[in-house]
């Protein structure tokens, strides 16, 4: 099999499953608890939130565990909006976003809340002019995706940052689920707040995450109870998942760069192979993360493509796995200008370092046969 | 520009007379231990300065470590540059703008070891100010107290440029004014009184009375921690642990509650005193400040101290708890210290102690314990290991758990 759906989530690391077993088994202690044996869980915990923020480049005490993008995002927008109330009811955030950042402010519109939706241009990006219009006195949130999970497009995270110090009260939340060992994000002097991760999507078990709150940034919990994570996010710790999560992050982290390198190669492979068939439209833009592709074949359905890639083994999705079952329209694909029938042929490739450029061959070999016969079938 | 060497200056040395010359060596000694793993650099004591050259070694990295060495007043990084007016003018001008302040004034001070070079101090400075005048504004030269002191010494092998000076630790070198016993409970205070004793240039060895089950192995840990947190300035600290479970549980039984701490720190203090005469000890201290507890009264501490008269030294004495507090953060011991795991000082802690016990009803209590087997005893199970900075329990499961990471 050849999964290209590393969007979706990602096949487990053999050594990070390691380490979820062996904690899991030997270290099940409660890191609250006053034994020692607790005690230990405990540094187990401690030093999974060490590498992670050193990793990063943060502080130790500005990152809390949750249990994935999902969790990061209701509390980032829902933690604000319970911490802020009082000074204001109007959150910003865009057409793109995920459907647990876009689910969550519908929630909040039903409570009297009011959002703002930029639109995004041809490249997938805000304007910032509209974001600065869309600025008001009782704006408590900016919501903004770092990379969209269905087209791999950017957002200008430093400008929208730069235009964001003249309002130091406004939280800047970033979804940065698909950004991770992708894109450089450089939290401590970026001007962003929240940051939301999700585990499963860098080669960590599934039901992990973290988000980066900024020192001196207040979130009200969602969780309440035993006091876990300062108080923030109660919840006996997930230590197995959070420890086999470090490593995850370490192993993406390291030597990130040539990783990204590697990646952006293999999509580079595949954008100039897939532009050279005169009904396939390239729907990522130039300026896109490295891992992310997003195509269609004109007239086609994305599903289509989907099936009879898997039929050959090869695991592509039509866009985000959240919204593929459902029928949505490929929203992103529209926002972006294109057309109900276009964006209804988008079909998503999402790589990840442990891709190979022989699996791009295979791909490649693949696609070729089933362009031939939609070609005959048409 | 690379900084090519850092310049030490001695703190109260130079006022030391006759032992300057052992005060120096002992600072040159700890400024070697603490630099032991650049293996490229240069250390060369003299008079009164210390100069370490860097050979290609990190500039942060040792200065980061200078900063923890007592007996250190002062040290400024170096930049060397080829011998040429030209580049000693870029050089200068560039270090000026890196610490640039509006309106700020600066002196250029040169010293010239080469006789040879073509210009003299005078010329130099001349020139040099002239330079830094014309291109940056504002700023003004004063030769008395200016902002930035710009040192320009011309050497055989270039010219060596500095203008930041930063602080050092101050204080003794540790090791100068001989070696004390420092009573080690695992609160907030202990520790910070013996930073100060380290400070003014003692060697301490911790001694911490551990009661088990009543206190628990993570007090013990904590204890070892905070140590490991003190021999950042030392080197390593000698951890002397007391078995105090059965004289606690003696106290308990014959001794009423009111008097029980009281005669709890006695017998602290007469086993701290006894293991300071094995080795040789000069003092005690402790992390008492008048007044904060009942233990900590004048008339406890007239009670308590006289089962000795080894000096008792106090260096938290006349100092408030939240000073005390913000030296155990700047020392990085407050987070460590808050942890709640009850230590021997609490865990039969009367509800309430007398705060004026008398020393006539003291003696009298004791009648009813057997003082010299309960010592002979406790000094029978001391356990006694050395600590160093790397020593601690976050560094220790970091190890045993590496692979998981």
């Amino acid at each position: 099999m050849i999964y290209f759906d590393n969007s979706a989530t990602t096949e487990i690391d053999e050594s990070v499953l390691d380490s979820y077993l062996h904690v899991s088994r030997k270290h099940y202690g409660n890191p609250s608890s006053l034994h020692a044996f607790g005690e230990e869980t405990a540094n187990l915990l401690k030093q999974s939130r060490k590498q992670i923020a050193s990793l990063l480049q943060v502080d130790e005490e500005e990152i809390f565990f949750t249990s994935g993008g999902t969790e990061g995002d209701n509390w980032a927008i829902k933690g604000t909006a319970i911490e802020k109330d009082t000074f204001g009811k109007h959150i910003i955030s865009t057409t793109i976003e995920h459907p647990a950042v876009t689910k969550s402010l519908e929630q909040l519109e039903m409570t009297g809340w009011e959002v703002t939706y930029l639109s995004v241009d041809e490249d997938g990006q805000i304007s910032l002019d509209d974001l600065k219009k869309a600025i008001r006195k009782d704006t408590v949130l900016v919501s903004i995706m770092a990379v969209n999970n269905e087209m791999g497009s950017l957002q200008p995270l430093d400008e929208i940052g730069d235009l964001l110090k003249a309002y130091p009260s406004i939280h800047f939340h970033v979804d940065a689920v698909q950004a991770i060992g992708k894109i450089d994000l450089s939290l401590a002097e970026s001007r962003i707040d929240i940051a939301v991760f999700s585990g499963h999507k860098f080669h960590a078990p599934k039901g992990t995450g973290f988000i980066y709150l900024k020192k001196g940034r207040q979130l009200a919990p969602l969780m309440s109870g035993g006091g876990q994570e300062s108080g923030k996010r109660s919840g006996t710790e997930n230590v197995p998942g959070i420890v086999a999560m470090a490593k995850a992050l370490r192993l993406l982290l390291e030597e990130s760069t040539d990783k990204q390198a590697v990646v952006r190669s293999l999509k580079d492979e595949l954008t100039s192979y897939l532009s050279g068939f005169n009904k396939v439209t390239v729907f990522t833009p130039a300026a896109s993360a490295p891992h992310i592709l997003c195509f269609g074949v004109r007239a086609i359905r994305g599903e289509i493509i989907v099936h009879a890639l898997e039929k050959k083994g090869i695991i592509v999705s039509t866009t985000s796995a959240c919204s593929s079952k459902r029928k949505t329209k490929a929203s992103t694909v529209m926002d972006m200008g294109y057309s109900k029938n276009e964006a209804e042929s988008a079909v998503r490739i999402s790589l990840s370092h442990v891709n190979t450029l022989e699996e791009v061959h295979q791909f490649k070999a693949a696609f070729d046969d089933i362009y031939n016969q939609l070609k005959e079938i048409e | 520009m690379e900084i090519t060497e850092i310049l030490v200056r001695y703190g109260e040395l130079s006022t030391k007379g006759k032992n300057r010359k052992f005060f120096i060596k002992k600072l040159h000694r700890n400024v070697r231990l603490k630099l032991e793993s650049f293996s490229k650099l240069k250390i060369a004591a003299n008079r009164d300065r210390l100069h370490i050259t860097l050979n290609g070694e990190d500039a942060d990295a040792v200065m980061s470590r200078l900063r923890d060495i007592f007996g250190v007043s002062s040290f400024s990084p170096v930049v060397r540059v080829d011998k040429s007016i030209e580049e000693a003018k870029q050089a200068v001008v560039h270090l000026i703008k890196e610490n640039f302040k509006d309106n700020m004034t600066f002196r250029i001070n040169t010293k010239r070891a080469d006789h040879d070079f073509e210009y003299d101090t005078n010329d130099l400075n001349r020139i040099l100010g002239t330079v830094v005048e014309e291109s940056i504004q504002p700023l003004s030269v004063r030769m008395k107290n200016p902002d930035l002191d710009v040192r320009v010494e011309v050497r055989l092998d270039g010219i060596f440029i500095s203008v930041e000076t930063l602080d050092g630790a101050g204080g003794l070198p540790v090791g100068t004014a001989g070696k004390g016993m420092l009573m080690m409970s695992g609160g907030i205070d202990s520790p910070v009184a013996g930073y100060l004793s380290l400070k003014r240039g003692m060697e301490i060895e911790a001694v911490h009375f551990h009661s088990p089950p009543y206190t628990s192995p993570q007090a013990l840990q904590k204890a070892k921690d905070l140590t490991s947190k003190l021999a950042k300035y030392t080197g390593d600290i000698t951890f002397i642990e007391v078995p105090f479970t059965e004289i606690q549980e003696a106290i308990k039984k014959h001794i009423p509650e009111d008097y029980s701490m009281t005669i709890t720190r006695r017998m602290m203090l007469r086993l701290t005193d006894k293991i300071r005469g094995k080795r040789n000890g000069l003092a005690i201290m402790n992390g008492e400040s008048l007044g904060q507890v009942a233990s900590q009264t004048l008339e406890s501490m007239l009670a308590i101290n006289e089962v000795t008269a080894t000096p008792i030294l106090r260096p938290l004495i006349s100092m408030d708890k939240n000073d005390i507090i913000s030296i155990a953060r700047d020392i990085d011991t407050f987070d460590l210290a808050i942890q709640p795991y009850e230590d021997c000082c609490t865990v039969f802690a009367p509800s309430k102690p007398k705060t004026k016990p008398k020393l006539k009803k003291v003696k009298e209590m004791e009648g009813s314990l057997d003082i010299d087997a309960l010592i002979t005893n406790a000094l029978s199970g001391l356990r006694i290991e050395s600590i160093t900075q790397d020593d601690n329990s976050e560094n220790l499961s970091e190890e045993t758990y590496e692979s998981l990471f």
